[in-house]
């Protein structure tokens, strides 16, 4: 792995170096090289087959160049010294004057994490294990209830290799594994169809969807939501108490918090969160952490995409704005120390602020008093997708599954219920935090500016006292 | 040196002489340039150049599929051999293939999709155009504060084509867009909206002042947004929120949807699923349109179709293998991307104008909403059941009286589709998928208490 980079496409230290010495001018304060090596693999099972066996490789070397608020970018897919000096040149272009400067000799910066030591990447493990995966899925799905008359189910998997140097002469790279496994059943009965989902992942190796009876959950649960959906009533509309169960809910704080908590956005002064760091933003049962640090997880890296070993920042401490998301050129820009938050999809795109793993710190209370204590309201466990917009604040998010709490005991399922409510003000409405801090199975994806990254998301139960529910009863 | 049909020719005789019985290469290479400019100095500037190649093999029933950016001969070949192995361990299925030789465009029409011009068109000169754009925005209002940026972005890429069945076939598009994202603060709260004008063509685009004051209006016009009360009510989609009510029934009669009995439109053909009003075609032969294309994914004819008529579902979108599965010819929506197997796709999606102008529209509802963004993923193709978080103005007594938020539109896509009541007559041609402002009699829209 070491000189991967550098052996396949014949670069060496020095001609990096006259890379960024290229870059480099009077007027740029930081330029990078970003070189990245991407094999990825995907299947689908459909009918009780599996079909859309794909193997992909993607590679390619993008060239930054940072001017305080300027960027440059320029990114070719064909990886050669020829290629970089011109992508360099381009980069460039934002500080129209200048010389070339001098370039400190690149040194290797380790990071001080090792999250995913894989032994075999799900990669390299025969096609046909993972093709048998498949089929044992759609099996146990299908056994778990007749009504199931459709299941779908698919395998993805990649390992991304990535080199970075930049102006400062550091050098780091990372072999990054990750995988997904994702099941969708759909259920009918008497003419109605329903649908349910589930899948996990993260950055392991294959053996883990085989452990602990993971894939057999994963299609159970797809089942089971389909079946329940099955006898969903249409969701109550209005304003009500709503209790979020463990885990994947936490894509509230994702949605209603983090975005608004990335340095860009505040730097620009176009965050609903914008120059409240140090104010109330949340009740004092609420603590928000980002950790890019857990082990294996979908939302977890060594570094990030600027070389930059990640770390656990604490966003929101006992309900006050602590801290936000920064990548190179907004702390730089803010003074603020970096966080390990620069991010990017590949080469083709330039970094920044972006979320990790995002969760909410378990509380006291135990969750079946968290039900007990609702007249009235909604019991959301597992949710589609969110969507914010930064500056008013006001996000959105889909159950598809959910439960009326009546009198103290969860009652009916219901469907088609969309959650919307104002970022700044929803955690101030919490009123009980659960003892049961859960993160997500990994299936996280978040997108930003056409910008696609896996994320992790957690939450304890929490209620909160008022929510608007958008449904049709 | 760009991939040619020679070479692509050349790799499937290749893959022939290896074993396969038939297979296909999709090639995209492009090239694109962006500039953001926000509060009046440059942001950003980036320049890309990618290339893909995606080849297809089938051995007998069994087939596999890779892709690479890596177009060297060495890793082309590598790739040769992976695809092969993995072709030949896949299971069989009795509906793969490609489409049969007799069916694939003879005489591929020749469209004029790229833009030569815009390559004279400077750096300067285009980040001048983002320049001017923003400021027509900054300086529309005072309560415009702040801006996400105006940016101006071209892309030229080149497509190329070629089967063992015998069609080979190659064109080249761009485009051009240029946008603004301005932000208005008023009492402390702040509102973000934007505009755009995206055309084949640069000197197509919409002048960069009137995008600039189209986003500064759009924008102004959502302060001092309030929450409203529960209730059912008449509900109004501008063209922009039409044309994504357009894009969830495409998503409805894709048949990979139908085939898997995932959408609640199955088994509709012929039948009534919208109002009287409502006529929508799909129209790959466009002058100028962004989704026109001389043949589709697959080498099929890309024809102009009459896909809803007076709310009849006159046909479904297909690609030869969801139209096998249904039993239905291909409808020429094969679209294809890097590293994937062909998808249905819809290429120019209109949704013909009604005789009412928004005005009257507007005019019609005693009380309602009139809606200008949604958000969320609340729309569920199985079921029908739909539920959006939206923004928008409130209609009182006719007329346009405050911008509302924080709430959401509710319903069931198989009801909203049949009780559009008002089609307007407001259409733009321009984007791919397009309708006037139509007019749905009754959504649940949620909100605070109901009065």
């Amino acid at each position: 792995m070491k000189d991967f980079f550098l052996t396949k496409y014949d670069l060496s230290p020095s001609s990096l170096e006259s890379v960024m010495g290229r870059v480099l001018g009077k007027k740029i304060d930081y330029a990078d090289l970003y070189l990245e090596y991407t094999a990825s693999e995907a299947m689908s099972l459909e009918e009780g087959t599996v079909k859309k066996v794909s193997k992909n490789i993607s590679q390619g070397a993008g060239v930054r160049a940072v001017a305080a608020e300027k960027t440059g970018y320029a990114y070719s897919d064909d990886i050669t010294l020829e290629n970089l000096l011109v992508s360099a040149k381009t980069a460039r272009y934002i500080a129209q004057e200048g010389e070339s400067s001098h370039v400190p000799s690149v040194k290797t910066n380790a990071s001080p994490h090792d999250l995913y030591p894989v032994q075999t990447a799900p990669i390299d493990v025969p096609i046909e294990d993972k093709m048998r995966l498949l089929e044992s899925v759609d099996q146990v799905a299908r056994a778990c209830d007749p009504r199931i008359k459709k299941v779908m189910a698919s395998y993805a998997s990649e390992v991304k290799r990535v080199f970075i140097v930049n102006s400062k002469g550091e050098m780091s790279q990372d072999t990054l594994p990750l995988m997904r496994l994702n099941v969708t059943c759909i259920a009918e009965d008497g003419g109605r169809r329903e649908v349910g989902s589930f899948g996990g992942g993260g950055r392991h190796e294959f053996g883990f969807f085989l452990e602990d009876h993971r894939f057999e959950y994963y299609a159970k649960e797809a089942a089971r939501q389909a079946i329940i959906n099955l006898s969903a009533i249409d969701s109550p509309a209005g304003p009500m108490e709503v209790v979020l169960g463990p885990g994947w809910p936490g894509i509230l704080l994702h949605e209603a918090i983090g975005h608004g908590l990335e340095a860009d956005f505040n730097r620009k002064g176009t965050s609903a969160f914008s120059g409240r760091l140090g104010t109330r933003v949340a009740s004092e049962l609420c603590t928000i952490i980002d950790d890019g640090t857990i082990a294996g997880r979908r939302g977890s890296l060594n570094c990030d995409d600027e070389g930059v070993p990640t770390s656990r920042t604490v966003l929101i401490e006992n309900g006050i704005l602590k801290g936000y998301l920064f990548d190179r050129q907004n702390a730089a820009l803010m003074k603020m120390p970096l966080t390990g938050n620069g991010r990017r999809e590949s080469y083709a795109h330039s970094p920044m602020p972006r979320m990790t793993n995002t969760f909410m710190l378990a509380g006291k209370d135990d969750p079946s008093d968290i039900i007990r204590s609702v007249k009235r309201g909604l019991y959301a466990v597992s949710f589609g997708g969110g969507q914010v917009d930064i500056t008013s604040g006001k996000f959105v998010f889909s159950a598809n599954e959910a439960y009326l709490i009546e009198d103290g005991k969860i009652t009916k399922p219901v469907k088609g219920a969309t959650l919307i409510g104002n970022g700044p003000d929803i955690l101030t409405k919490v009123t009980m935090v659960g003892n049961d801090l859960a993160l997500d199975s990994g299936v996280g994806t978040c997108g930003k500016e056409g910008q696609s990254v896996p994320v992790g998301v957690g939450l304890p139960t929490i209620k909160i006292s008022e929510i608007t529910v958008g449904g049709t009863a | 040196m760009p991939f040619s049909l020679d070479q692509a020719n050349d790799l499937l005789k290749e893959a022939k002489d290896k074993g396969a019985t038939d297979g296909d290469i999709f090639v995209l290479q492009g090239e694109s340039f962006e500039g953001t400019v926000r509060l009046r100095e440059i942001e950003k500037v980036s320049d890309a150049r990618g290339k893909s190649l995606t080849l297809r093999l089938f051995f007998g029933k069994r087939h596999a599929i890779t892709s690479t950016s890596d177009f060297t001969q060495k890793s082309l070949h590598a790739l040769l051999d992976d695809t092969c192995r993995l072709a030949q361990i896949s299971p069989e299925d009795p509906c793969a293939g490609l489409p049969e030789a007799t069916l694939c465009e003879k005489s591929i029409p020749c469209y004029d999709l790229s833009d030569d011009a815009v390559r004279n068109i400077s750096i300067d000169e285009k980040i001048d155009m983002a320049r001017r754009c923003e400021q027509a925005a900054l300086s529309a209002d005072p309560r415009i504060s702040n801006s996400e940026g105006g940016s101006i972005g071209n892309s030229h890429t080149g497509i190329l084509y070629a089967a063992t069945n015998g069609f080979s076939g190659s064109y080249r598009t761009s485009s051009s867009s240029l946008s603004v994202s301005p932000i208005a603060s008023e009492d402390g709260v702040m509102q973000r909206d934007y505009w755009y004008s995206s055309r084949r063509k640069y000197s197509d685009l919409e002048s960069a002042e009137s995008v600039g004051a189209k986003a500064a209006a759009r924008t102004i016009r959502r302060l001092k947004a309030r929450k409203v009360a529960t209730q059912n009510v008449p509900v109004v989609f501008d063209p922009e929120m039409a044309a994504s009510l357009l894009s969830c029934l495409g998503s409805a009669i894709n048949g990979y949807a139908l085939y898997k009995q995932a959408s609640f439109l199955m088994d509709h053909l012929g039948e009534k699923i919208a109002s009287d009003g409502i006529t929508i075609v799909d129209d790959p032969t466009l002058s100028d349109g962004l989704g026109t294309k001389p043949f589709d994914g697959e080498g099929l004819p890309a024809t102009k179709k009459t896909i809803v008529e007076k709310g009849v579902l006159k046909s479904y979108l297909l690609d030869t293998y969801s139209g096998r599965k249904l039993n239905l010819p291909s409808t020429g929506n094969a679209s294809r991307g890097a590293g994937s197997s062909p998808s249905v796709g819809v290429s120019n999606f209109h949704l013909n104008p009604g005789t009412d102008s928004p005005e009257a529209i507007i005019a019609s509802v005693q009380s309602g909403l009139y809606v200008t963004e949604l958000i969320g993923f609340g729309v569920n193709t199985v079921t029908g059941d739909y539920s959006q978080g939206a923004v928008g103005i409130w209609i009182a007594d006719g007329a346009l009286a405050y911008p509302v938020e924080e709430i959401t539109i509710a319903g069931n896509l198989k009801e909203m589709l049949l009780n559009i009541e008002r089609v307007g007559n407001d259409v733009c041609r321009f984007t791919r998928i397009s309708a006037p402002t139509l007019k749905i009699s009754q959504m649940t829209v949620a909100g605070s208490e109901r009065a």
